[in-house]
């Protein structure tokens, strides 16, 4: 969170993003139309109206508490944990409703992985972190392959190939958070979401999982809650801006802006993000 | 998919297992409350509290002298308990070295873990060989068993006093001893309450350690406690092995009595637990 | 910062000395309390054992595997109260262990909000229910209900397995006493588990359901083996309270020294023995022979207590890398 980087330089960078595609011309992944997230009687987020684009990294950036969680983990039914958790509105993945009625959330969440903002691997070893999700989901041909291929995919493989039978908690943070992703690909999603995933890694941690979602692209459609602007402005190719609708009292998130990364960076049309871009509120 | 719809057969015949199990249990504790309930309603009358048992072969009568005997030893047994139990809490918590504390943590444990038959013929060849059965002995031996209760239980809640407060209390030029007995101590009288009752409650129902102490006794109310005491769960256990209907009667009645105060007991103590917690946190 | 102003030096020093001495006065008066009950637990074994010597003098240690028992011929071992004991603490704890572990992952897992509290304050008052109250009802409605019902049923199903031979008239038996003691290791292991399963962190809980896995496979994946040893440690306090429960027991076994294989006959454990003959007992021998039982009681008590708490405070897998 160090807002000593100034605005310029956020600029540069999204400027020199070359790799973001006409992103139009991708599938739609997630429809989202009017979402209305509440706990109880309380909305956390309200009418947001929003595409993911397929082989995208997506960023969702705003202040706290502006319901950015809430709002990733509709997506994949996280929040069906939650008691007195409700959703208005319509999330269409692939076209299908997920949350009508008769879909299981266990077969969302095996389509649609998830990566959380503190590293929870699994107390037991590097293989079997990795291992577990793919048994369980009756995937056992060829375990050893399916979990080195994941491992590679999580740039973690050179690492740990020598221990996987070590208990996953001795590696480091930005390691195990690596195997968090790894164990998240494992199963074979569509859709990768994380929640901030490298707010509680050092700068060199956070830059290895970030190149890595570069890497991660290309197989899947990544979605990542971000409050950091610098890291959206390095690694998404479409930005969400969420901020808080403060009316009577009561505070809800809503989608401010959603468009390319540079676009949003420099040269958002609602003040509302451009204030926030250029740090004056946030 | 047949694995994915063996997957969801699996969940749903474990979740009813389990829910089953919680009936099960439930469905125990209600026919055993429901059995004493029905078969001692009826000699439940005002005779059967303020009459000692009748003599040999009379009818009627009732449990007075048991009441008294039994409400007197549990005064005792906690008088003897209570500071004891409090102390070693006091000196584990805020005086021993860790290198001390383990094995006199170790002690309590397997003090609480004694099967209370044990407990009894200790006392007996402690006090009640060589001299009579009494009531204090039969006390002795109650308090050997509510030890260990208070004493974690005060542990407990010593322990969740936060260490500023502590600190806050000695940086003031405040001895030890006053900020033990003047700040630590009273924040946490909900908590050794707490466990005073539950253990009470277990040691008014306790009949091994009374029945090599304080099992002897005429069907008259006795106070004097160097004379066995006349207490409720030696009574019922001596009426349920002889094979009198009327006995068993008033067994049933009287267990009535025990496991009515039993409940009470545990409400109150669930109060108490409630309120002191919503007094420490706040 | 100027200082607390004092009086003279003399009195400063005083009070000093005043609180020194009051807290040398708590740490002398607390340190005491534990070191009694250090002391206490001491003198309970040694009073125990120093009962149980004439007998141990007499028979040394043919006294575990002596079959008879026979207070005119001044015969006596504990092998058929040895066997007693075991049964009816092995049977119990098959039968409680996955009800209890059951009943916990219902209250940590599945219960609805307001359900849970209410049913696990249900479960800890069975865990209240006092022993002879227990044993009482196990005399007048369990045992003649389990006469009359059960063992006949599972004689005539499962008669082929040795364990249910003929059933009994009066349901005093092993199998009585059993049930019994299950009823009481129950609420014990669930509370314990409902606890451990609760203590589980909920990230990990996540991690797993996001992977798309079940709930049951989420409890068996993670809640489970990341409780193991506390779940097994809570099973040995069980075993514990089953292995040391006299009232109950002596209310509903009935009495003898038979040692066979059907669960159904009557017979005595450990404790029951010393409850009920204790009243009777004539020669000193005798005397001593039940309190040889009892440091029989005491030991294995003891062993299973300690094992509980090495298992708890060494092998706990969530704590870090322990691999």
């Amino acid at each position: 969170m160090t807002e000593g980087i100034t605005m310029t330089r956020v600029i540069d960078v999204a400027q020199a993003r070359k790799d973001a595609k006409p992103i139009e011309k991708n599938d739609v992944v997630f429809d989202i139309q009017k979402l209305t997230a509440s706990y109880g009687r309380q909305p956390a987020i309200s009418d947001v109206d929003l595409k993911v684009y397929r082989n995208v990294i997506t960023a969702v950036i705003g202040p706290s508490g502006c319901g950015k969680s809430t709002f990733i983990r509709c997506l994949n039914r996280m929040n069906d944990l939650v008691p007195g958790a409700r959703i208005d509105g319509r999330i269409l993945y692939q076209g299908d409703d997920l949350y009508a009625s008769g879909v299981d959330p266990v077969e969302v969440r095996r389509r649609i992985g998830m990566v959380f903002q503190k590293a929870n691997p699994f107390p037991k070893s590097i293989y079997d972190n990795v291992a577990w999700g793919p048994r369980v989901l009756g995937m056992r041909k060829d375990l050893d392959g399916r979990v080195e291929k994941a491992l590679r995919g999580a740039a973690l493989w050179d690492e740990v190939k020598d221990r996987l039978k070590k208990n996953a908690l001795s590696l480091s943070g930005g390691q195990q958070q690596r195997l968090c992703i790894a164990r998240a690909i494992a199963v074979e999603p569509d859709v990768l979401l994380l929640d901030e995933p490298a707010s509680a890694l050092d700068p060199i941690a956070t830059s290895a999982i970030e190149e890595l979602m570069h890497e991660l692209k290309r197989d899947y459609t990544l979605v990542i809650v971000t409050h950091n602007m610098q890291q959206a402005a390095r690694v998404a190719d479409m930005t969400a801006f969420f901020s808080l609708d403060v009316d009577e009292g009561r505070r809800t998130g809503v989608l401010v802006e959603y468009d390319g990364t540079a676009k949003i960076f420099t040269n958002p049309a609602d003040k509302r993000t451009e204030d926030y871009v250029t740090g004056r509120f946030g | 998919m047949n694995r994915y719809r063996r997957r969801r057969i699996v969940n749903r015949v474990m979740e009813l297992i389990a829910t089953v199990a919680a009936l099960v249990a439930v469905a125990v504790l209600a026919i055993v409350v429901l059995s004493v309930a029905k078969r001692g309603a009826g000699a439940i009358s005002w005779d059967f509290f303020t009459k000692p048992q009748a003599l040999f072969g009379q009818p009627g009568g009732g449990i007075a002298n048991a009441i008294v005997g039994t409400v007197l030893l549990v005064l005792m047994a906690g008088a003897m308990a209570l500071p004891v139990g409090v102390l070693t809490a006091i000196y584990l918590t805020e005086f021993a070295a860790r290198r001390v504390a383990v094995p006199i943590q170790v002690v309590i444990d397997v003090l609480a873990g004694l099967p209370t038959i044990v407990i009894g013929i200790f006392v007996y060849a402690l006090l009640v060989i060589g001299h009579t059965q009494s009531g204090l002995a039969g006390a002795f031996a109650l308090a050997i068993i509510m030890l260990p209760l208070i004493a974690r239980a005060t542990q407990e809640v010593l322990l969740l006093v936060p260490s500023t407060l502590r600190e806050a209390s000695l940086a003031l030029g405040v001895r030890r001893w006053r900020t033990v007995l003047g700040v630590i101590l009273p924040s946490s009288v909900g908590g050794i309450l707490t466990g005073t009752v539950l253990a009470v409650a277990r040691a008014a129902g306790e009949t091994a350690p009374l029945l090599f102490t304080s099992s002897i006794f005429a069907n008259t109310v006795q106070t004097d406690v160097t004379k066995p005491l006349p207490n409720i769960p030696v009574l019922i256990f001596t009426y349920s092995e002889q094979p009198d209907p009327a006995l068993h009667e008033q067994a049933w009645a009287a267990a009535l009595v025990l496991m009515a105060f039993v409940l009470v007991a545990s409400l109150a103590a669930k109060a108490l637990l409630a309120r002191s917690r919503r007094k420490l946190v706040g | 910062m100027s200082a607390v102003p004092t009086s003279s030096p003399l009195q400063a020093r005083r009070h000093r000395l005043r609180g020194r001495l009051g807290d040398l006065a708590l740490h002398g008066l607390t340190l005491a309390a534990a070191f009694a009950c250090l002391v206490l637990v001491g003198a309970i074994v040694w009073k125990i054992l120093e009962l149980a010597g004439e007998a141990f003098d007499r028979f040394g240690l043919a006294f575990i595997t002596g079959r008879t028992w026979d207070p005119v011929k001044h015969v006596f071992g504990a092998l058929p109260f040895i066997y007693g004991t075991a049964v009816t603490s092995l049977v119990a704890l098959v039968l409680a262990t996955p009800l209890a572990i059951a009943i916990g992952l219902y209250l940590s897992e599945l219960a609805p909000r307001g359900v849970r509290g209410i049913v696990g304050s249900l479960v800890e008052l069975l865990a209240a229910i006092p022993s002879v109250v227990l044993g009482l009802w196990g005399i007048l409605v369990l045992g003649p209900f389990l006469a009359h019902h059960v063992e006949p049923w599972l004689h005539s199903t499962l008669g082929f397995i040795p364990l249910f031979g003929d059933p009994q008239q009066t349901g005093q038996g092993l199998f009585t006493a059993a049930v019994i003691l299950t009823i009481m290791i129950v609420p014990i292991v669930a509370s314990i588990s409902r606890e451990l399963f609760l203590g589980v962190p909920r990230d990990l809980e996540e991690g797993a359901l996001a992977l798309g896995a079940t709930r049951w496979e989420m409890v068996r994946g993670v809640i489970l083996p990341a409780t193991r040893s506390g779940v097994a440690a809570a099973v040995i306090l069980g075993l514990g309270r089953a292995l040391g429960e006299a009232i109950a027991v002596t209310q509903v076994i009935g009495g003898g020294t038979r040692i066979g294989w059907s669960l159904f006959p009557p017979a005595d454990t450990l404790a029951s023995k010393i409850a009920s003959s204790y009243q009777g007992a004539g020669s000193g021998l005798e005397i001593s022979s039940l309190m040889y039982l009892a440091a029989i009681l005491l030991v294995l008590g003891l062993i299973a207590n300690l094992v509980a708490q090495v298992i708890v405070r060494r092998f706990d897998p969530l704590r870090g890398a322990r691999s």
